[in-house]
């Protein structure tokens, strides 16, 4: 608890992250070129879905992307509520869109994976649907935080609904899974059989660790531009203050 | 090379696939970095235009 | 206990003497609910598949359209600054106005729900079962429905934003409460399905009124 402390005050996020960024960043591009190299070049096909399986090694670690940053918005939003850490109460907001973006990334990927394969845009499978309620999750949790003029009255609120949404998660889940395999549609994304080949495998993590670096590097882009416009605001309204 | 880019005829799958993850990840990266310099270009404003305390006191 | 019995008294009689919040709410389903012969023809055998279903969606739909009622009076007025300072629990006093809630709109949509299921082809074998999963799940929507309802206090276009926020949350409970009656339909049976619509209201009951507890006393921060 006292090594969090550390980073509580915004100047020493800010020192820290500095000497971060330059890393992740170049882990990112390390991770992606080699990720990219081997998903599209030094990979097998599948022996049942042929060159297609490609799309899973950028559609997998989308979906595991967009369930990692919601899990560190709920975070963030519950070290926010308890110590109500600077750092914290802005980490959500700043990791939302990122989310976004990964959860929509992954459906789409789905559905080019899916095409192929059945013939239609879209599958009601299990781990699609999951990932489109996953997206509306992420959808509400923006258009709250933005429906607010107060900032911080649209930070708080929007802390709730993170931790109120991961809880739910879990449930969300296990009763779309119920309700796949009520209905019994075929599980469209199996790669390489039951167990995944190790050729495949490779790419997929790094594509995954690719994306991790990336999203931490923005994660620090965004963080520092929400601090800046933080202690902005508070010494603006701090002079309208001193002329009243 | 012609075989290799028709990626055995998935092509017109696999290819908008990875042409939207890149343009994805640096949609955000632009994004991200647009929003730092705009927020940092402001607060450089706002230190220029604010009265120096020191200074007045001075005078 | 008096002050949960006062609070769900006091809410109960606002609504009553309005009355035409639980009309509007059973207005919205029944009409809701007529809309799908229109969409997908009067076939009663495509309708008879699909009418547990329809009855779930629209019940849902027509919960969420009622949910800016619960605090936004109260917080327009001042009252819900009372509440918050009041020295009686306030997940306790939540929870009065969420089953003043579930009275006012829950169970008319229950009292509703077999008419509109027989109109739409249901086999009456799934009427019973259809009540029951209705009165297990429906006290999930309001109580997850209040979060919802008091994160959106104050926000722009609350009453829509707090439906959207709850949708995606109360998604088990149409999933269950559907599965339900088809489980029934098709001779499986419901209990599964209905002791997980029960088990979701039990997680719900204590901790939705403790988290609406704490984004009511944000809002009035």
């Amino acid at each position: 608890m006292v090594a969090l402390h550390r980073f509580a005050n915004p100047a020493r996020f800010l020192r820290i992250s500095t000497a971060i960024l330059p890393w992740s960043a170049a882990a990112t591009l390390l991770l992606l070129g080699a990720g990219f190299y081997f998903a599209l070049f030094d990979s097998p096909p599948d022996y049942q879905q042929g060159e297609t399986v490609r799309i899973m090694y950028v559609h997998v670690p989308s979906a595991w992307l967009a369930l990692m940053i919601y899990s560190v918005m709920a975070g963030a939003s519950a070290v926010a509520l308890i110590w109500r850490h600077p750092v914290a109460e802005l980490t959500a907001q700043a990791a939302a869109p990122v989310g976004c973006v990964f959860t929509a990334l992954c459906l789409v990927t789905g559905s080019l994976w899916g095409q192929p394969e059945w013939g239609t845009w879209w599958v009601w499978d299990a781990r699609l649907t999951s990932v489109l309620v996953l997206f509306f999750l992420y959808l509400g949790y923006i258009a709250l935080v933005n429906a607010f003029d107060d900032p911080t009255r649209g930070a708080r609120a929007g802390g709730i609904l993170a931790m109120v949404g991961f809880v739910n998660v879990p449930i969300i889940k296990f009763s779309v899974d119920w309700w796949n395999t009520l209905h019994q549609p075929a599980s469209v994304f199996r790669a390489g059989g039951p167990t995944i080949a190790p050729a495949m495998l490779l790419p997929l993590l790094l594509m995954a660790a690719g994306f991790t670096t990336f999203f931490v590097s923005i994660l620090i882009v965004r963080l520092r531009a929400a601090l800046i416009e933080r202690r902005l605001r508070l010494a603006q309204l701090g002079q309208e203050a001193e002329l009243v | 090379m012609q075989d290799y880019l028709a990626m055995g005829g998935y092509a017109v799958f696999i290819w908008p696939a990875y042409g939207l993850t890149v343009l994805a990840l640096i949609g955000i990266l632009w994004s991200s970095l647009a929003t730092l310099r705009s927020a940092e270009r402001r607060a450089a404003h706002f230190e220029a235009a604010r009265p120096r305390r020191r200074a007045r006191r001075d005078a | 206990m008096t002050a949960f019995l006062a609070t769900i008294g006091r809410d109960l009689r606002l609504s009553l003497r309005q009355g035409s919040d639980a009309a509007m709410a059973i207005l919205f389903f029944v009409l809701a609910a007529t809309l799908f012969p229109f969409g997908v023809g009067p076939e009663p055998a495509l309708l008879a598949r699909i009418a547990s279903g329809i009855v779930w969606v629209t019940a849902l739909l027509a919960a969420m359209l009622s949910l800016d009622r619960m605090f936004l009076a109260d917080y327009e007025d001042g009252s819900l600054e009372q509440l918050v300072l009041a020295p009686q629990p306030l997940a306790l006093l939540v929870l009065g106005k969420v089953a003043a809630h579930w009275l006012s709109t829950g169970l008319p949509l229950i009292l509703v729900a077999p008419v509109l299921a027989l109109m739409l082809a249901m086999p009456s074998e799934g009427l019973p079962v259809l009540l029951l999963a209705m009165l297990l799940g429906t006290p999930a929507l309001s109580l997850v429905g209040a979060i919802g309802a008091a994160l959106s206090l104050g926000a722009r276009r609350g009453g829509t934003l707090a439906a959207l926020l709850v949708l995606p949350l109360v998604l088990p409970v149409l999933i269950f409460g559907v599965s339900a009656v088809e489980a029934t339909l098709t001779g499986l049976g419901p209990r599964p399905h209905l002791l997980l619509l029960g088990a979701i209201t039990a997680f719900a009951l204590p901790l939705a009124p403790l988290v609406t507890a704490l984004a009511l006393r944000q809002a009035v921060e």
